[in-house]
């Protein structure tokens, strides 16, 4: 074989190649946005003012979805009182106070752990720690230390890599004028990471908003005739009822069903907007 | 006296900060003392030899975790071996191939896929996936461990895109150059110089793509028709079957605390824990290996 | 002629290794202009970073020797080290504006020591503005951004920011190596103005401008002091032969 056949058939190798790359790529790409168009079709019909307002009746086989849609916004907003400042600080103690040594490197790797810990081992963690230990029962408060300390990871390093971007001239220039650690970080780091953190945060609790594993035996319930009122309450959450009413509910509507998904991916997939937004807006701002 | 409170404020603030840096390393050791205290008694309850039996039925007393570790294997592997080409192919493609344009269309795309609660997945694999398989294959059910293979590999994929897209990001500009300057193709190019120069990057994504699906629990328990057997053969791919999470998930709730059940369940917990410690300790130490690498090469 | 600063045998390491001092012994007089120059990696900055303990945030292997400033040799460790650096402020290579508003840039070393009193704090911040002849150019707009001026005025800021703690010596490590000449004559000018009041300690971009301001000079080479003495007759008479080299432009 001389060398121009030999070009032109690495040539050929090469158009094919890239195609079967596009064809996986696609493969890869096409099912999220199926995905998604799909739910929206067929969950969008379900939805109105009543099924976003009211209590499910009949079984809830009729009637709203509202207990689901506050339990999950309780919960997050549970989830964020003790996850953000814990993991913030803890991102702030990384970037700004660790030295390279042999305890920072082991909190690394409890970082590492935590965030590959599987969400039902967490459900397992909470139910010894809150529910039975520390006598919590399954309640809000439970579920929401649980989903806490899973979403801790996320938001720790999200909190340090924003942070690590800040140039290091404005701190060498702070402390110069007599700034401490605390100052330096609170006055012009922090502030200055505060997009990237911030998308941390709703990264974080967005994958809390959508977790059952953790809440399983931790605070959800399957059905409850009345909205919560206290945090030692039990409650239902958008993703648990959504298995209950695809899997143990006979004679559940589909559209009730869609529905409930659908509701469930617009919190949850708007939160990630909001990340992105936020993001891109400070990328566009940013002075340095 | 305004200088000395405002030193006590940030000795204060400082020891806060420190033990929030602390607390990953506290809630890593509360998470094991936990499981094992409410998971060791499970030995007191259950011989070893029945603990790794062949059959799990709990209501007539056995315990037998093998099919439900078996169970999680099968799926795993069958994910794995299906987000691997799709995984790996993408990130090549995005990394080497695409478009900026395209880039910056996909990522985010396959970030929202990152995003989906794994129990939307779950449903879809019940009204979808699996009915869809059922007629597609001629199965008597469409819930079988295949079904949750493919919905495992689709939650796995973005974490394995994304790891695997920067691994290859992270290739130096001067080896693809050196290789283009030699007379080879782009394709060349990126199968024999930045992929093996990146490959400790794309076996860091595998392992989390494993640790993801091994520790996924709700689309797992959803649609793989929950039958905790000891699969007999290749064809177990296409039956029932029941992974350790979604045992846990199903029957934690019914049972009586304290109870041999219950104890066996945080056992299996205490497995999950070690195999996701050992994936990603194995990952992360595979990640400090070729940024190092890449820092000698590079200074 | 007094001194203010007084370095004893400093020596310093960093972990790095990019630049080192050995046994540093060197004068800073009072209400002058003390420059230290010599070619890059001479240990000029380490020096001037010893100074206000700036080097506290770098990586340092091995320190040793005494730096003594108002009575007190400031590298033991009982130091008040932010204290010190608001009596020893600095401005950099490379204007860096924080991320503030030119007021707030001004006003930040007060502010972290806890002045809260507006007219305090405006005072402050137009005299230093005045004094880093800076005033009649922003006054108008000192809510702005700081990153909205010129490089030039953005150095003269940080001459500003540190002048606003009234401190009692002002190191400048290059101040301006990134500005244009009409900016550098500007700031040269500021020292020659600053010195009535201030102790100045100047690492120059250049050997003439080291022969234009210096009133006491030491250069250094490769992290050894070789001649210390009054400007005007190192420039003109140097003793040493690396000086002379170094200063008529043989090498560096």
């Amino acid at each position: 074989m001389n060398l121009p056949e030999y070009s032109r058939k690495m040539r050929q190798v090469e158009v094919l190649g890239i195609n079967l790359l596009r064809l996986i790529t696609l493969l890869t790409a096409v099912p999220v946005i199926g995905i998604i168009v799909f739910i929206l079709i067929r969950g969008l019909p379900a939805i109105s003012w009543e099924f976003l307002t009211q209590m499910p009746r009949d079984g809830m086989r009729a009637g709203g979805i509202l207990p689901a849609i506050i339990g999950t916004v309780y919960l997050t907003l549970g989830t964020a009182i003790f996850s953000v400042p814990l993991g913030v600080a803890a991102g702030i103690y990384l970037a700004e106070y660790a030295s390279d040594n042999a305890t920072t490197r082991l909190i690394r790797i409890a970082i590492i752990n935590l965030a590959g810990i599987p969400s039902v081992v967490y459900g397992l963690f909470g139910l010894g720690l809150f529910v039975l230990f520390l006598r919590l029962g399954t309640s809000i408060l439970a579920a929401s230390l649980t989903l806490s300390i899973m979403t801790l990871p996320v938001i720790i390093s999200t909190t340090e890599e924003a942070l690590r971007s800040v140039p290091n001239a404005f701190r060498v220039v702070s402390t110069s004028l007599g700034g401490t650690r605390w100052q330096t970080t609170w006055r012009i780091t922090l502030p200055q990471a505060m997009p990237g953190v911030i998308t941390g945060i709703i990264l974080g609790l967005e994958r809390a908003a959508g977790e059952t594993a953790p809440i399983l035996f931790t605070g959800a319930a399957f059905f409850l005739p009345r909205l919560p009122a206290s945090p030692m309450d039990a409650t239902m959450a958008l993703p648990y009822h959504i298995f209950v009413i695809s899997t143990s509910v006979p004679g559940m509507p589909l559209q009730i069903q869609y529905g409930t998904v659908l509701v469930l991916l617009v919190f949850v997939l708007g939160m990630n907007l909001l990340a992105t937004l936020i993001r891109n807006r400070a990328r566009a701002r940013r002075q340095w | 006296m305004k200088a000395q409170r405002a030193a006590l404020n940030e000795r204060i603030i400082n020891s806060l900060i420190k033990l929030a840096g602390y607390s990953s390393i506290v809630f890593v050791g509360l998470i094991l003392i936990f499981l094992v205290r409410e998971g060791l008694p499970a030995l007191n309850d259950v011989s070893l030899k029945d603990l790794f039996g062949s059959r799990w039925y709990p209501i007539e007393g056995y315990f037998g975790i093998l099919p439900l570790i078996s169970g999680s294997l099968l799926v795993t592997v069958g994910a794995i071996l299906i987000a691997i080409p799709l995984g790996i192919g993408t990130a090549v493609f995005l990394s080497e191939f695409s478009p900026s344009w395209l880039r910056n269309l996909l990522k985010p795309i396959i970030e929202v896929l990152a995003g989906l609660p794994s129990v939307v997945l779950g449903f879809l694999g019940i009204q979808i996936v699996a009915p869809f398989f059922r007629r597609f294959l001629d199965l008597p059910t469409g819930l079988t461990a295949f079904t949750g293979a493919v919905l495992l590999a689709l939650i796995s994929l973005p974490t394995i895109v994304s790891i695997a897209e920067d691994a290859l990001n992270t290739v130096p500009p001067a080896y693809r150059q050196g290789a283009l300057a030699l007379g080879a193709t782009n394709w060349q190019t990126a199968w024999g110089v930045t992929v093996p120069a990146a490959r400790s990057g794309l076996l860091t994504a595998l392992m989390l793509g494993i640790g993801r699906s091994i520790g996924e629990t709700m689309a797992v328990m959803m649609v793989t028709g929950n039958a905790p057997v000891l699969p007999s053969g290749l064809n177990a791919l296409f039956l029932p079957a029941r992974t350790m999470t979604a045992t846990i998930a199903s029957e934690m709730g019914e049972v009586a605390t304290g109870s041999p059940h219950y104890h066996v369940l945080f056992f299996i917990g205490i497995i999950l824990f070690l195999i996701s410690l050992v994936v990603n300790l194995t990952a992360s130490s595979l990640s400090l290996r070729s940024r190092k690498r890449a820092e000698r090469l590079l200074s | 002629m007094q001194s203010k600063i007084s370095v004893q045998n400093l020596s310093l390491t960093y972990s790095d290794g990019v630049e080192s001092l050995h046994g540093i012994n060197v004068e800073v007089i009072s209400n002058a202009v003390n420059v230290f120059f010599g070619p890059a990696g001479g240990g000029k900055s380490s020096l001037l970073r010893a100074f206000n303990r700036l080097n506290d945030l770098a990586d340092v292997r091995h320190l040793s020797g005494e730096i003594w400033f108002n009575g007190k040799n400031i590298l033991e460790p009982d130091t008040d080290v932010i204290e010190l650096r608001r009596k020893i402020g600095m401005v950099f290579s490379r204007p860096v504006p924080l991320p503030l508003t030119l007021w707030e840039n001004v006003a930040y070393g007060l502010l972290l020591m806890g002045e809260k009193r507006k007219n305090r704090l405006d005072e402050a911040v137009e005299k230093a503005l005045r004094l880093a002849a800076l005033w009649d150019e922003v006054k108008d707009r000192l809510n702005d951004p700081a990153s909205a001026i010129s490089g030039g005025q953005q150095q003269r800021l940080c001459l500003a920011r540190v002048l606003a703690l009234e401190p009692e010596v002002i190191l400048l490590d290059e101040p301006t190596s990134a500005l244009d000449p009409v900016s550098t004559a500007k700031i040269e000018y500021s020292l020659l103005e600053l010195k009535e009041q201030y102790t100045i300690v100047l690492v120059p971009h250049n050997v003439q401008q080291a022969a234009r301001v210096a009133d006491y000079a030491a250069f250094f080479l490769q992290g050894r002091l070789v001649e210390y003495g009054i400007g005007k007759q190192l420039f003109v008479s140097p003793k040493v032969k690396e000086t002379e080299d170094y200063v008529t432009g043989r090498f560096g």
